[in-house]
């Protein structure tokens, strides 16, 4: 294959992911494109508040650094790279799948090796350029308050991109062929849920477990932590050294990163279509269900319901999306059963946490369960008023919520029934907001789009996010300050009634 | 051997109705897709409707099975106006899209059951009618795979399964046999044909003319959403003055007349 070829493939691939990217910010309306533009400028601006808010106060920090603020500095280096890692596990999944793309790649007559090095170097490129994006607020912020220097971050961002990327591919392709392509795609999904989410959720359950706070900083800037911690020579601070601006240090994360990416994009390449080819084959492997059972008699809402909770089980986003909510409970859980031994206040905060899941997983089950309809035309053909249709669809997203989130609020019972009351009722309305929602902008769409349904309607998104957060905060008022839990219970109905004056179908 | 399966509203209407009769149908897009149709099918009657793309064969079937809200006009399906009593008109009536839209993480066996659900079919007559179903089109062996691996043609013969299932009095079908090879081909238009020696009505689209050549008991042919020709194969001839000829040549002899006449 010629430079030229591959010059050619390279901007082809380029073009696929920036045309990706636009239809997910533009939900596939080519009429919004200068309004996304727009919204993600002005959006962007705004992001310099809270980032100066968080890092404004470290502008002014120089080398060299004690170890505490070494250990947070590297900490936050190593959070950045586990995001990074589970955006490129979930673009590497998404490649092997693309399979009418890789049959037509591999059905020409070109020399295969090259071409993939192309895509995998463009998946690095993608993951890398999003987090150049994401950091620009933060550096920003520090080089207008700590001068020049601090333009090393962007450099560490690359570097730390380019090592993501080289270890996602090789996670990935190490699944594929250890358990195979079929459950890769679930396993891709729920370690890239839990490498995301993984580190910030360790280090809150140590800090509980250690201080009994949700402080994550606590456990860093620890006597224990600092105790622990390597020399200032260690290599383990060249990330942090390098961000502060030291050169050598700077130019060594880069070479290492780009020779991982290097090493990993020629021991694999050759052997990456065939690992696509039977991505392709293995999708299509047949099935079984594991028993074999008679015919159940019941309603035509029973029917419904089944199929729902059926779907709802085998659904592999709503299993790693489960898994992260659970994760994310793991440490309210830690906290109160930690808080059966004393009598710590820290206990009030597990009631926003668990009220705020809820009612996220509310909005995700809603949009699966009634937007997500891969039969339209046969249920809609069913000999069933659309009424009932739609009851079955909500009951069915109410009772898993109430299923999963009923354990929690019995434990809770146990420390505090004033607690566990007026959590029961925030999961309660939280859920009941997020799924009138989806109700309310409902689209017709496959169960498989669920990746792009943020991007349908902007409004229901943040209506569904202020609506979750409008009832952790209000619920969290009603332990500690009721008077205010009025206002904050007000305030999200404002916003849920607003909503609804604004949606499709309110009519 | 065609199962009856339930007790549905068809047992209490009167008879003489005729299995389909539209009259002034009509619905609007950016252009009239249908206009003022009339349109009538007998009972236990094969009738292919035929017509070039855009004609307005599948905004009609879609408006009859309910998919669609025409603007004007009325439906009637065994005697039950499909407008205002859409659940009993529904309730004998079965719709096949030329897409066929099934649930990838359902077993075919799961997916009839609850399709059977939905029809409020008894399970302890649903399971055996779905299992021969199955094994007559060829997917025993599939019966408990997921379809999320199955080609287009075994989506659609779990989908046509689908709408044998309840035992409808009235099939609607667009383009069924898209997608199949010619041994399911043959499967699906035996199926059919039972059903429609059952006593069932079956009304379908199609672009292969052979089909409609060789199962239709009559044709309407469809053009800008009217209906420019009907009867049986002979009467069409007789109609066109084309004694011999194909369905083919007359097919395509009608739609250029009406594109000329446009």
């Amino acid at each position: 294959m010629t430079t030229t070829a591959l010059n050619w493939f390279a901007r082809h691939e380029i073009r696929l992911a920036w045309r990706e990217w636009l239809a997910m910010m533009t939900g596939g309306r080519a009429g919004r494109r200068r309004a996304v533009i727009i919204g993600l400028l002005v959006f962007g601006a705004l992001l310099h508040i809270p980032a100066y808010a968080v890092i404004g106060r470290y502008a002014t920090l120089q080398p060299p650094l004690d170890r505490p603020a070494l250990i947070v500095l590297t900490a936050t280096i190593v959070l950045g790279w586990a995001l990074m890692l589970s955006q490129a596990i979930e673009s590497v999944t998404r490649v092997f799948y693309a399979r009418a793309d890789l049959d037509l790649i591999m059905s020409s007559p070109v020399a295969l090796p090259p071409v993939f090095s192309i895509r995998l170097a463009a998946i690095a490129l993608s993951v890398t350029a999003m987090a150049m994006l994401l950091a620009t607020p933060f550096v920003d912020v520090l080089v207008f308050g700590g001068g020049l220097r601090w333009l090393a971050v962007y450099g560490v961002v690359v570097a730390i991109g380019l090592s993501a990327a080289a270890i996602a591919i090789a996670v990935t392709v190490l699944l594929f062929r250890t358990i195979g392509p079929r459950r890769t795609r679930l396993v891709a999904q729920i370690l890239a849920a839990v490498i995301g989410a993984g580190f910030v959720i360790a280090l809150q359950i140590a800090a509980i477990l250690s201080y009994g706070t949700l402080s994550r900083f606590a456990v860093l800037t620890s006597d224990a932590a600092t105790g622990f911690a390597p020399g200032p020579d260690s290599m383990l601070w060249w990330p942090a050294r390098a961000a502060l601006g030291d050169t050598g240090a700077l130019l060594l994360l880069l070479a290492c990163g780009l020779l991982l990416l290097g090493a990993v994009m020629i021991c694999l390449s050759a052997g990456f279509a065939d690992t696509a080819a039977r991505a392709s084959t293995g999708v299509v492997s047949a099935r079984r269900s594991s028993r074999a059972r008679s015919f159940r008699s019941g309603s035509r809402q029973q029917a419904l319901w089944r199929k729902e909770l059926v779907l709802l089980g085998r659904d592999p986003w709503l299993l790693s999306q489960s898994l992260m909510q659970l994760l994310y409970l793991v440490p309210p859980a830690v906290l109160l059963w930690r808080s059966f031994n004393d009598s710590s206040v820290a206990i009030v905060l597990i009631t926003p946490v668990i009220v705020m899941a809820a009612g996220q997983l509310a909005g995700g089950l809603g949009w699966l369960t009634i937007s997500g309809e891969d039969a339209p035309d046969l249920v809609k053909t069913a000999p069933l008023p659309p009424s009932a249709l739609i009851r079955a669809k909500i009951e069915v997203v109410l009772l898993v919520i109430g299923a999963l989130f009923a354990p929690l609020v019995v434990a809770l019972l146990l420390a505090s029934p004033e607690q566990a009351a007026v959590t029961a009722l925030g999961v309660i309305v939280a859920a009941a907001s997020a799924t009138a929602i989806q109700l309310w902008f409902r689209v017709q769409a496959r169960r498989s789009q669920f990746r792009r349904r943020q991007t349908s309607s902007r409004l229901a998104t943040f209506a569904e996010a202020f609506s979750s957060i409008g009832w952790a905060a209000t619920s969290a008022l009603a332990l500690s300050i009721p008077i205010a839990a009025v206002f904050s219970g007000v305030m999200t109905l404002a916003i849920l009634a607003a909503t609804w004056k604004l949606s499709p179908q309110r009519d | 051997m065609v199962l009856r399966l339930s007790s549905g509203p068809f047992d209490t209407m009167a008879p003489n109705h005729q299995a389909l009769e539209l009259r002034g149908l009509t619905k609007r897009f950016d252009r009239p897709a249908v206009d003022a149709l009339d349109l009538t099918v007998r009972p236990s009657e094969f009738y292919a409707l035929l017509g070039p793309n855009g004609a307005g064969k599948t905004t009609t079937l879609r408006m009859v099975a309910g998919l669609l809200r025409p603007d004007a006009g009325s439906v009637s399906i065994m005697g039950i106006d499909a407008l205002k009593d859409p659940v009993a008109a529904k309730q004998v009536t079965a719709w096949v899209s030329d897409e066929p839209m099934i649930y990838d993480k359902l077993t075919p066996l799961e997916y009839l059951e609850f399709v059977a659900g939905l029809w409020g079919i008894d399970p302890a007559l649903a399971e055996p009618s779905a299992r021969e179903l199955l094994v007559s089109l060829g997917l025993e062996a599939n019966m408990h795979e997921r379809c999320e691996g199955f080609s287009k043609g075994m989506r659609q013969k779990v989908a046509l399964a689908g709408a044998l299932v309840h035992d409808p009095r009235l099939i609607i079908l667009d383009e069924p046999l898209t997608g199949l090879d010619a041994v399911s081909a043959r499967h699906v238009k035996g199926l059919l044909g039972e059903r429609v020696r059952g006593g069932c009505t079956v009304i379908m689209t199609t672009h292969i003319l052979e089909v409609a050549e060789r199962m239709a008991d009559r044709i309407g042919v469809i053009s800008a959403g009217k209906l420019v020709a009907e009867g049986t194969l002979a009467e069409l001839r007789q109609q066109n003055g084309r004694g011999d000829t194909s369905l083919e040549d007359m097919f395509i002899a009608l739609v250029d007349h009406q594109a000329a006449a446009a």
